[in-house]
């Protein structure tokens, strides 16, 4: 059994509008189980892109992409959406949270979605999860009533919801300001040294990216350092 | 469990956005009523319309008629017997219009399980005397009871009692128009010719209203023995026999059915009365047009109002998506939002429809033309109540479809990195 749970081969991808252009070029790597890595680049590279394309959102690309061995290609817009919803979690720029919802509930949609456990369970864990990010006193909230940087933990609350295989970040800290970028970055940490959680975090704040296991540069659509 | 979770988040985007939900509702809500309304208040119009008519009309009538003979003495020739024959010399003889061993022909019909019920009658050309002038006139000669049991007759007796006519000898019931022209009251003695020229004294027991003016200005009921004795006639003697079928439906066959059983000519009432099923079917259809353009109408609300939540929502549904919800589910929600809009508005349409068309029954309706009608005609036809509803979810439905299938299409990515 490989360790290897995010293979990517070959992957190239062309915007078409309005002229052709190649975003990505050749893209090989792949990712282990427990790493924390990072992708940086400017802006314009291409790291968002590859993001999209390696959490199956996007599927307009060349080349093959593997998570957890099961090849991405050909399924179905339904199949996507379970393995979006059972091993990936997502943490973007803004936190998207649903403010209908309170944050107890936002954290549980997924995994109610899942299925897994019942409804009593899944609330369980969600409170757990607000445990570890040390935000369970505001779960009965409604989500508009929280801090940014406390609905940033909770969008993380959420992309936990379903012990994902990876959590995947879009410039997770891109709207915080340092004090809550800390803490995110504090959290991730603890996720990989107490869970050996797998992070693939797209950034670029440097200093963020110095600080995590492994770093993937991009320029132009290629992959220049891994 | 996944579908608990789909209407619980219907149920929160709905709540979020109460009011225009409030206002969609409303749209069906109002829609359904009216729908509900016309179509009972319509349909009651009608049914009061064609009893006009079709209540007091037999299913089946036998009688005779005078007819010229259908053989005539050219087609007896040899050489052109197997020509079309215009040369016609026989007349009509004078033929009796009595049906003849009429005894025999009713106790047969009456058991018949196909009938509802038999009445005899005789009709028969009278003037009424009236100083020195005489009014044309018909005398009905009618077998009260079965007459009042199978065509409501108490129902126009406008004054007296009806049954007077079978209790006392030689009473008759007058048309209102006629009693009018003869300045006749009930008590009062009146004198009627035969067209044989027969004089008879009748005593006016009450009168009678049809609706019909013209038909109240010629028109008089004595009982079948008065009639009989008026003309001179024996006990068996019976002009029409009238037939009231349990389905109505089956008359133009059994008619003809009869026609050759007896060898009487029989008139079933649909090709007595076409005109009265064309003008119904016609109110009906411009009833229910206007009805579901209304719900059309409200349908489209529902349209703008989803079409605006989604762009609204765009973020949720985006992340929703991103999180593992497929299209379909994304599809479901709001499908699942506008069928409850359609269901809810639509249940308290059904409920309105049915307060709005009662508070239309109180409304005083007199007319002298329907002695019986006191307040508007309102017919509460559970089949409306279906059709609102079944409309209601089918409007809505659509209402949603397209919606709901542009939220499923958005793609994430846009969204997302939109931002």
């Amino acid at each position: 059994m490989s360790n290897k749970i995010l293979e990517s081969i070959n992957i190239n991808k062309f915007f078409h509008d309005p002229l052709t252009v190649q975003v990505l070029k050749d893209i090989n790597f792949s990712l282990n189980k427990g790493e924390f890595a990072s992708i940086i680049g400017k802006s314009g590279c291409g790291k968002s892109t590859l993001l999209y394309i390696l959490s199956t959102m996007d599927t307009d690309y060349d080349g093959e992409l593997f998570i957890d061995d099961v090849i991405i290609r050909g399924k179905k817009e339904v199949e996507l959406a379970k393995i979006r919803n059972e091993k990936i979690g997502f943490v973007f720029q803004f936190h998207y949270l649903l403010n209908e919802f309170t944050v107890l509930r936002n954290v549980m949609l997924p995994g109610l979605k899942l299925g897994k456990y019942s409804e009593k369970e899944v609330e369980h864990r969600a409170y757990e999860k607000l445990k570890i990010l040390g935000i369970e006193k505001e779960a009965l909230k409604k989500a508009n009533q929280l801090s940014g940087g406390q609905k940033q933990r909770v969008a993380i609350a959420r992309a936990l919801i379903n012990d994902p295989l990876i959590i995947m970040g879009d410039e997770p800290t891109g709207n915080l300001d340092k004090k809550n970028s800390e803490i995110v970055f504090e959290i991730f940490q603890q996720l990989v040294k107490d869970f050996n959680q797998s992070l693939l975090i797209v950034t670029h704040d440097n200093e963020f990216a110095n600080r995590t296991h492994r770093i993937i540069e991009m320029e132009d659509g290629k992959i220049i350092r891994m | 469990m996944n579908f608990k979770l789909i209407s619980d988040i219907s149920r929160s985007l709905l709540v979020a956005r109460w009011r225009q939900t409030l206002v969609a509702a409303i749209g069906v809500t109002f829609s359904i009523t009216m729908f509900i309304t016309l179509l009972s208040f319509m349909s009651g119009l009608n049914d009061l319309l064609d009893g006009l008519i079709l209540n007091r009309t037999a299913h089946i009538r036998l009688y005779n008629d005078i007819e010229p003979s259908k053989h005539q003495p050219v087609d007896e020739s040899n050489e052109y017997y197997k020509s079309y024959n215009f040369i016609r010399s026989i007349k009509p003889k004078n033929d009796r219009l009595e049906i003849y061993n009429s005894g025999a022909i009713m106790a047969a019909l009456k058991k018949d399980s196909r009938i509802l019920g038999v009445a005899p009658k005789i009709t028969t050309p009278i003037f009424y005397n009236v100083g020195t002038t005489d009014l044309t006139g018909v005398i009905n000669g009618i077998d009260v009871e079965a007459e009042n049991q199978l065509f409501k007759f108490s129902d126009y007796v406008t004054s007296g009692n009806y049954i007077d006519l079978k209790n006392i000898p030689n009473s008759i019931i007058l048309g209102k128009g006629v009693a009018n022209k003869m300045l006749a009251n009930i008590g009062d003695v009146i004198q009627v010719t035969t067209s044989k020229g027969e004089l008879m004294k009748l005593k006016v027991v009450g009168f009678f209203q049809s609706g019909l003016l013209d038909l109240d200005n010629v028109q008089s009921y004595a009982s079948i023995g008065t009639t009989q004795k008026l003309l001179g006639a024996s006990n068996n003697y019976i002009t029409d026999i009238q037939i009231k079928l349990n389905d109505i439906l089956t008359a133009p066959p059994l008619a003809k059915e009869y026609e050759r059983l007896f060898g009487v000519e029989a008139m079933d009432i649909q090709t007595a009365n076409s005109q009265f099923e064309t003008g119904s079917s016609v109110r009906s259809l411009i009833s229910y047009a206007v009805g579901i353009t209304l719900l059309i109408v409200a349908g489209f609300g529902i349209y703008n109002i989803l079409n605006m939540m989604i762009f609204e929502k765009m973020d949720s549904i985006a992340i929703l998506k991103a999180t593992g919800f497929s299209g379909k589910d994304v599809n479901l929600i709001f499908i699942t939002i506008a069928l409850s809009i359609g269901i809810f508005g639509g249940l308290l349409g059904l409920i309105f429809g049915l307060g709005l068309s009662n508070a239309i029954d109180q409304i005083p309706f007199n007319t002298a033309s329907l002695p019986t009608i006191k307040t508007y005609p309102i017919n509460y036809n559970p089949k409306f109540y279906m059709i609102g509803a079944i409309f209601s979810i089918i409007t809505t439905y659509f209402a949603g479809y397209f919606p709901a299938r542009k939220a499923s299409k958005i793609d994430p990515v846009i969204i997302i990195r939109g931002k």
